[in-house]
């Protein structure tokens, strides 16, 4: 009902639209979204915690509309951002065909769980489109299931695995106890800061699991003193329901420090990033969305502002003129982290600083000072074009 | 130059003191041989002597940036954000006058040549306001792109150039007609400005795209870029800031950020003369009366640098307070 309503507004909105054409472009982009998106119901722990929540990018997107006003009217291109929302039953697929075919907006921001966006990234690809991922870490969106038509602001969790074995490396804390959760995140988390630890040196002590379970039969995977018995520098835990990692720091047996789900967490964005113009950033975002800024939030911002960057700059509002522009060394976005960033041209993944940070600082920027690269030091983050396994279908 | 009259002859109290004012006046009323640096972080300013000596600290509003002598240099102006405050000080004394409020905050500002007038640029508002100085009254505002930036007249005040940092524009206001006349499409995020003598030329730095971008006044189109790259450093580490030509309009100096070193440019050819190395991220600059001295603020390693402009070589560094932003020196 609620798309059906959607196509009918963004159908009057496209007759409208043509009316003024003579006098104005316009560019539109679609936030999409599904009901009932589990990431985002908050879910309440024992004794009424809420541990992770997560908050969908709509309220970023805004933000970067409204810093494009002002450069819409420098160049000429009415900017508009549209939401459309997938109710539960529908085929994701399907509807943003739809969406696509009655506004042709063809710039998609896919805010959806795991499935809905395989799907649509896989079978909307080569259809000129554009979609970005401001959402998923996976590392499996950068290779195997790579796509040409997908381009991914958010950094991949290969990129945050190797800042932080940067950071380990560099400050000489070579030999990790890694705590493991039961949660299929946990193991594909920990499986990517195993690559990291080898591509950088380090050596994995101990990979051990935990389990909540309060069985006394399984003493040795949830008691804390007893799974962190050893040698080792540092503490490294990858704990997606964060119920038990939480629980790990000071409790350790060694005075060792804690890295990972917890302690020093490596993101895309953190709110208290003070340098290279951030704190303006946070405070608009805030200002606006009264919380604080996270990464998905930062990496929705950036789909838009690629998107306004490469209408200015190419002063184009037609798909392949925006696609080309993205895709090509000439694209700048500044995202507010110090180093001009563009797109990979081998897995369409936004080349970027990462932040290494506490709850309440940024600790650290990878990448990390002293490791080198001969085109790019961000290139030592993540799948580098020699080891990169995408393939894409559709060039 | 102290005051040696004998006072068990001053039989007069009044004309005592009045000499005693006049002479305090003519001794501070400038020219103090000051040098103040506004401290982001530590939201102080620190003031040193011309040799670069520390003279003393002065705590002030929170997260000082931009400072502006008035037209008779009579009085600073500081720009503070997170206050969203203009603290006015007495030059000669340092002593605060008075505070301007409720300026959202403000970054940066440039003084209309009549005096009254200062253009702000408000770094949370996507605006330039103009306040009427001595009133503190808000008299008109523009629309910029988000996170407007470098403020910058021409001489006859008819023109004022605002960078706008995320929106890549620079925008011309006519201040006559009161309107922007127009949004120029500069390099990423444009920082300060530069204005040749002959006010032919306005350089504006792009600090992520490491360039100074040239703009032709008269047709208000870009015409130019200066590109740097000291050796040894990466272009994305090229994030130039602060941008000075000198009164000759023969040479210009532009701060390149995180690449550390300021570049010497010769204006006619508009090629690189020079990379200096200096602190970490420079960033802003002044100069001397006779040009004889470049000071450069250096906001990572918290110090001045202060470069000799006949060797090109930097020295003598300074510590100062945390985040160094800008310079203004007292010296005429």
């Amino acid at each position: 009902m609620i798309i059906r309503l959607l196509a009918w507004v963004a159908a009057v909105t496209l007759s409208l639209t043509v009316q003024v054409a003579a006098q104005q472009a316009q560019l539109a982009i679609t936030y999409v979204s599904r009901e009932g998106d589990q990431a985002y119901i908050h879910k309440r722990r024992y004794t009424g915690l809420r541990l992770r929540n997560r908050y969908p990018v709509l309220g970023a997107a805004k933000v970067a509309m409204k810093e494009s006003r002002i450069v819409g009217r420098a160049i000429g291109v009415k900017f508009k951002l549209i939401e459309l929302q997938l109710k539960e039953a529908v085929t994701a697929v399907d509807a943003v065909r739809k969406h696509i075919d009655s506004s042709n907006s063809r710039v998609l921001i896919l805010d959806l769980p795991l499935a809905d966006f395989l799907a649509v990234s896989g079978q909307l690809t080569g259809e000129s489109v554009i979609m970005f991922n401001p959402r998923h870490h996976a590392n499996r969106l950068r290779r195997q299931d790579c796509q040409s038509s997908l381009l991914h602001t958010i950094p991949s969790q290969a990129m945050l695995s190797d800042s932080m074995a940067q950071f380990l490396r560099k400050r000489n804390w070579t030999r990790v106890l890694m705590l493991v959760g039961e949660h299929d995140q946990d193991r594909l988390t920990a499986n990517a800061f195993e690559a990291s630890a080898k591509k950088f040196g380090l050596t994995i002590a101990y990979r051990r699991s935990f389990t909540l379970r309060n069985d006394p039969r399984q003493r040795d995977l949830n008691n804390i003193a007893l799974l962190t018995g050893g040698n080792y520098d540092a503490v490294f835990i990858s704990d997606e329901v964060g119920d038990f990692g939480r629980y790990v720091p000071y409790q350790t047996t060694l005075p060792r420090p804690v890295v990972g789900a917890h302690g020093l967490q490596a993101s895309a964005w953190h709110w208290t990033w003070e340098r290279h113009g951030a704190p303006q950033l946070n405070q608009r975002f805030a200002r606006k969305a009264k919380r604080y800024m996270s990464e998905t939030d930062w990496a929705g911002w950036a789909a838009v502002r690629s998107v306004v960057e490469a209408v200015t700059r190419t002063k184009r509002t037609d798909i392949g003129s925006i696609a080309g522009f993205l895709r090509s060394d000439q694209f700048v976005l500044d995202g507010y982290k110090g180093n001009p960033s563009n797109f990979r041209a081998w897995t369409n993944q936004l080349r970027q600083p990462i932040l290494l940070h506490t709850h309440d600082a940024v600790i650290a920027r990878a990448p990390i000072d002293g490791f080198l690269h001969k085109s790019s030091t961000l290139d030592t983050l993540g799948d580098d074009a020699k080891d990169s396994t995408c393939r894409f279908a559709n060039k | 130059m102290s005051l040696e009259l004998p006072r068990g002859q001053c039989v007069l109290l009044a004309l005592c003191l009045s000499i005693l004012l006049l002479q305090n006046n003519t001794l501070l009323a400038k020219n103090t041989g000051l040098i103040f640096i506004s401290n982001e972080k530590s939201s102080d300013i620190t003031i040193l002597d011309l040799k670069g000596e520390f003279v003393r600290s002065i705590p002030t509003c929170a997260r000082p940036r931009g400072m502006h002598f008035s037209k008779d240099r009579l009085q600073f102006y500081v720009g503070c954000a997170d206050d969203s405050t203009i603290a006015v000080y007495e030059t000669s004394t340092q002593k605060i006058v008075k505070r301007i409020r409720n300026v959202e905050e403000p970054e940066t500002f440039d003084l209309h040549p009549d005096g009254v007038h200062l253009y702000v640029s408000n770094e949370e508002d996507a605006a330039a306001s103009v306040l009427n100085i001595n009133t503190g009254e808000l008299v008109a505002e523009y629309d910029t792109g988000e996170e407007p930036e470098g403020v910058l007249f021409t001489r006859d005040g008819k023109l004022v150039f605002v960078a706008s940092e995320a929106a890549n524009l620079v925008h011309v206001i006519d201040t006559v007609k009161g309107a922007v006349i127009k949004d120029i499409l500069v390099d990423t995020r444009p920082r300060r400005f530069a204005l040749t003598p002959d006010e032919k030329e306005l350089w504006v730095s792009a600090e992520l795209a490491g360039v100074v971008n040239i703009i032709d006044v008269e047709t208000l189109k870009l015409v130019g870029d200066i590109a740097f790259l000291p050796t040894g450093m990466r272009k994305e580490e090229v994030t130039p800031v602060d941008v000075l030509i000198t009164r000759d309009g023969t040479r210009g100096y532009v701060a390149l950020g995180r690449a550390n070193h300021v570049a010497v440019v010769d204006v006619k050819s508009r090629k690189v003369i020079k990379y200096v190395l200096v602190g970490k991220r420079s960033w802003g600059l002044a100069l001397n009366k006779d040009e004889s001295k470049l000071y450069i603020a250096n906001g990572l390693s918290d110090d001045i640098s202060i470069l000799d402009t006949a060797s090109l070589t930097v020295k003598k560094s300074v510590p100062v307070g945390t985040v160094p932003y800008g310079i203004l020196i007292d010296d005429h």
